[in-house]
């Protein structure tokens, strides 16, 4: 176990370190630009995961998250434009709290119930924001981003080492809260709600605890959202591809270890920054449906459960 | 009054306009075998429900162990002692039968003092059980009586004091009702408190030191499993006037 985490660790700081040494290599913006996206998509497809895949409540309501994070952020930058890492501190504790209050209003509603109401948390907040003029209401805002920032040659490259460090310690929270009596309760209540209550889990408090961990990580991803594209309005930020691929991802990975929503992100993110560049724009979300369905249909543990699969029966052959 | 594990003082419970259980008494000794029978519909279930917490009932009180716990959640219960079985078993799907034993021990009988430790004692649960072979398989690949059994074993992984086990046996043949029956027999020899409930009659006669009858919601009688049988009210509502 402990040498498990070591080994973790030890990942985790040579990717950071990995990424910052590219910035001091490449110069190409665009691949910036688009890894930041895809990056992005781990940190959301992981927050994701902790509620929806290890404690089996279905958000739609990602877009809410991310974008409280974001504005939130819009809204300190119009103050007293704080650095970066402020952001993401306020962030994250914003859509952390929206995360517990929700949690505590909505966690008697099961199943597709759950879905229908985080829903409607971010049809709520997009129109509350819309209206909201101090952070540009519906038209949006336009934030300018630092001119310069220590160590790196332009802002691009720092948000892009930003998001790939985010991307590292979500991972790892997820990791983390998998291998923990946390994730055990989790998974417990994830197969029978009731069952779990009668064999001494907490649940109320472990599914706020998911609730809560899941949207603070949402609301970091959001918060340097506005400096990465410069303008920001509410149809963007509320936009409900962050609700669909943050599901999409997980389950095309597979849902139950930390492994499905890194490798689904990098995937579909990947699959579809390159659609976009080289098809249409449009194409991305036409990608994330198919593919969603297929492995609904034919892989509905993920790409981390067909490979298990695959290698059982290698293994049941050779014996 | 003071030597009871389990003390239910006139329990109601409604759902809507319909009065599922009409204040109740239960008395359940330590170290009993107590049964808990009655027909369809009676409020067997939902008496179990509302002492291991899953309901809450309307009115009236339950002492476990001298404590009131008539308002604390489910879980703290279980914590507490008080462990049930389901009727249609309930099993955690995703993990093995030896990680679906883990829960319990993990959350309420030693309360996140983990290791291996929990993996060999939920061997040993398992082996009293006689299920040790099936360790590693997921739940989806238990037999009907394999489930029932691994309700038993996980709710005896919660090192409960009291036991309730509603319906092992239902569905079950007769070799496996006396498997369950030896266990369950087996356990309350080890010091556990028992509450049956039952609708195979052979089991639940011979098991019970005392019986509990319910009736549309209603306790019509209590005595040993002899004056049972004889009771005229008990007749009347299993068949009728």
């Amino acid at each position: 176990m402990n040498k498990e985490r070591k080994i973790f660790l030890i990942v985790a700081a040579v990717l950071i370190v990995g990424s910052f040494l590219i910035t001091t290599h490449m110069e190409n913006r665009f691949y910036y630009k688009a890894a930041y996206v895809v990056l992005q998509y781990v940190v959301l497809a992981t927050a994701w995961n902790i509620l929806g895949g290890y404690t089996g409540y279905v958000n739609f309501g990602t877009a809410a998250f991310f974008a409280m994070g974001a504005y939130t952020a819009v809204a300190l930058i119009k103050t007293w434009k704080p650095p970066l890492y402020v952001l993401l501190v306020t962030g994250g504790l914003v859509s952390g709290l929206l995360g517990l209050g929700i949690g505590y209003l909505t966690l008697r509603l099961r199943g597709v119930f759950f879905s229908i109401a985080t829903l409607a948390l971010a049809v709520v907040l997009q129109m509350i924001v819309s209206n909201w003029d101090y952070v540009g209401g519906g038209a949006g805002t336009a934030v300018l981003k630092p001119r310069s920032v220590p160590m790196f040659s332009n802002y691009d490259e720092f948000l892009f080492f930003v998001m790939a460090a985010l991307a590292v310690v979500s991972v790892a929270i997820a990791w983390l809260i998998e291998k923990s009596w946390i994730g055990r309760g989790m998974a417990a209540i994830r197969d029978n709600e009731e069952a779990a209550e009668c064999m001494g889990v907490p649940i109320l408090k472990l599914k706020l605890f998911a609730t809560t961990v899941s949207g603070a990580l949402m609301g970091i991803a959001g918060a340097p959202f506005s400096y990465f594209v410069v303008y920001i309005e509410p149809t963007s930020a509320f936009h409900l591809d962050y609700a669909v691929n943050s599901l999409a991802m997980p389950m095309i990975g597979g849902t139950t270890t930390w492994l499905g929503p890194l490798v689904g992100a990098v995937l579909v993110g990947t699959a579809q920054q390159i659609a976009t560049v080289t098809l249409s724009s449009e194409m991305n979300l036409l990608i994330v449906g198919s593919l969603l369905v297929g492995f609904v249909v034919f892989a509905p543990d993920g790409l981390v459960g067909l490979f298990g699969k695959v290698r059982a029966r290698f293994a049941g052959k050779e014996a | 009054m003071s030597e009871n594990l389990l003390d239910v003082h006139g329990v109601t419970k409604r759902f809507g306009g319909f009065s599922a259980l009409t204040r109740v008494d239960l008395h359940v000794k330590e170290h009993e075998r107590f049964g808990l029978i009655g027909p369809n519909g009676s409020g067997k279930t939902t008496m179990i429900n509302c002492i291991s917490g899953a309901l809450a009932n309307d009115e009236g009180k339950i002492v476990f162990a001298g404590r009131d716990i008539t308002k604390i959640p489910a879980y703290q219960r279980t914590r507490l002692g008080v462990a049930r079985s389901f009727q249609i078993p309930k099993p955690f799907v995703s993990m093995t039968v030896l990680e679906n034993l883990c829960i319990p021990l993990e959350y309420a009988a030693h309360q996140h003092s983990h290791g291996m430790e929990l993996r060999g004692e939920a061997m040993e649960i398992l082996e009293l059980m006689s299920m040790a072979d099936k360790a590693d398989v997921r739940t989806s690949g238990l037999t009907q009586i394999e489930l029932r059994k691994l309700e038993l074993a996980r709710a005896m992984a919660a090192k409960p004091k009291l036991l309730i086990s509603d319906e092992a046996m239902a569905g079950l043949s007769n070799a496996e009702v006396d498997d369950i029956l030896e266990i369950l027999v087996r356990l309350n020899e080890e010091g556990l408190t028992v509450i049956m409930i039952e609708h195979i009659m052979r089991a639940v006669m011979s098991f019970s030191e005392r019986i509990v009858v319910l009736d549309a919601g209603e306790k019509i009688a209590e005595g040993t499993p002899d004056e049972i049988v004889n009771n005229k009210d008990v007749e009347r509502a299993y068949l009728g006037a």
